[in-house]
């Protein structure tokens, strides 16, 4: 078991470096995608069925196509960034190098007692369910409102502004 | 006692609390390297994943299912994000024709 986890982690650790790395915008989408995939495959491993079922529905299915569609729509795929100076590039690795130095040694100096759990099956649809609609009822109620308002602001910002007004008719 | 994950029982919590280090810094190194406003997107979308990946680790260790319920809301958070992301960037590209982030400065007001 063990054995796969680890084929698994290195598996999602170069598909991510994959999407940093290629120069084609389609190909990081595909890498992306795999991803996601292998991050499902870790929830499946760690008992928690259905987030992953939701990781490849809303990911995998809904914003990778999204990100495909954009990426098709705007014709992308034979542009190619020439990177002008190392520089940046540097400067920025060594910053979030630094970052994942202060991650680990915080995680090392964390205590992590395993604790004496009952129950392992959290994790499944309707456990899940109950305690969504039991004590998080009002915070999913404000997702439906934050989806709304994503939906009006995004039908705003691409709205044609250059069309003629309408001529009103009074009666 | 219901029966235990046996990866729970093999693999130790501080090996997940590493990997989802990994994969945000490799994230944030999208994010700081990458011009192509589409590809700093999708690296964004690798650290809430980074994220994501650290609170089912521990819900399902500590046996609380806190941790994946907020999964779910981060992942109804990043879908809208995406959305209103993604529409902002067709408006960028309609009138400048460019995704690159360095020719953006001259959003600046």
């Amino acid at each position: 078991m063990d054995k796969i986890f680890y084929i698994i982690s290195a598996l999602t650790i170069m598909c991510a470096l994959m999407v940093v790395v290629s120069k084609h915008p389609i190909r990081s989408v595909l890498f992306l995608v795999g991803t996601f995939f292998l991050i499902s495959a870790q929830y499946i491993l760690l008992n928690a069925q259905f987030l992953a079922l939701v990781n490849i529905v809303v990911y995998a299915g809904a914003i990778m196509v999204l990100f495909l569609f954009v990426i098709m729509f705007l014709n992308l795929n034979r542009e190619i960034e020439h990177i002008k100076s190392w520089i940046p590039a540097t400067a920025a690795t060594i910053a979030s190098g630094s970052l994942l130095l202060i991650f680990l040694s915080a995680f090392k100096s964390t205590l992590l007692e395993k604790p004496e759990v009952s129950d392992y099956q959290i994790g499944l649809v309707e456990n899940i369910g109950e305690v969504l609609y039991r004590d998080y009822l009002f915070p999913m109620e404000i997702c439906s409102v934050l989806f709304l308002v994503a939906m009006i602001g995004v039908v705003l910002l691409n709205r044609k502004e250059n069309e003629s007004p309408r001529k009103i008719v009074l009666p | 006692m219901n029966h235990i994950p046996e990866i729970i029982r093999t693999i130790s919590l501080e090996q997940y609390l590493l990997l989802s280090a990994i994969l945000f810094f490799i994230g944030l190194l999208g994010v700081l390297v990458r011009k192509n406003i589409i590809i700093v997107f999708m690296c964004i979308e690798i650290m809430l994943n980074a994220v994501n990946l650290m609170m089912v680790a521990t819900s399902a260790y500590r046996g609380d299912s806190a941790g994946q319920i907020m999964v779910l809301f981060t992942m109804a958070v990043a879908a809208a994000e995406v959305s209103v992301g993604l529409a902002i960037i067709v408006m960028i590209y309609k009138n400048l024709k460019t995704t690159n982030i360095d020719l953006f400065s001259q959003m600046k007001g």
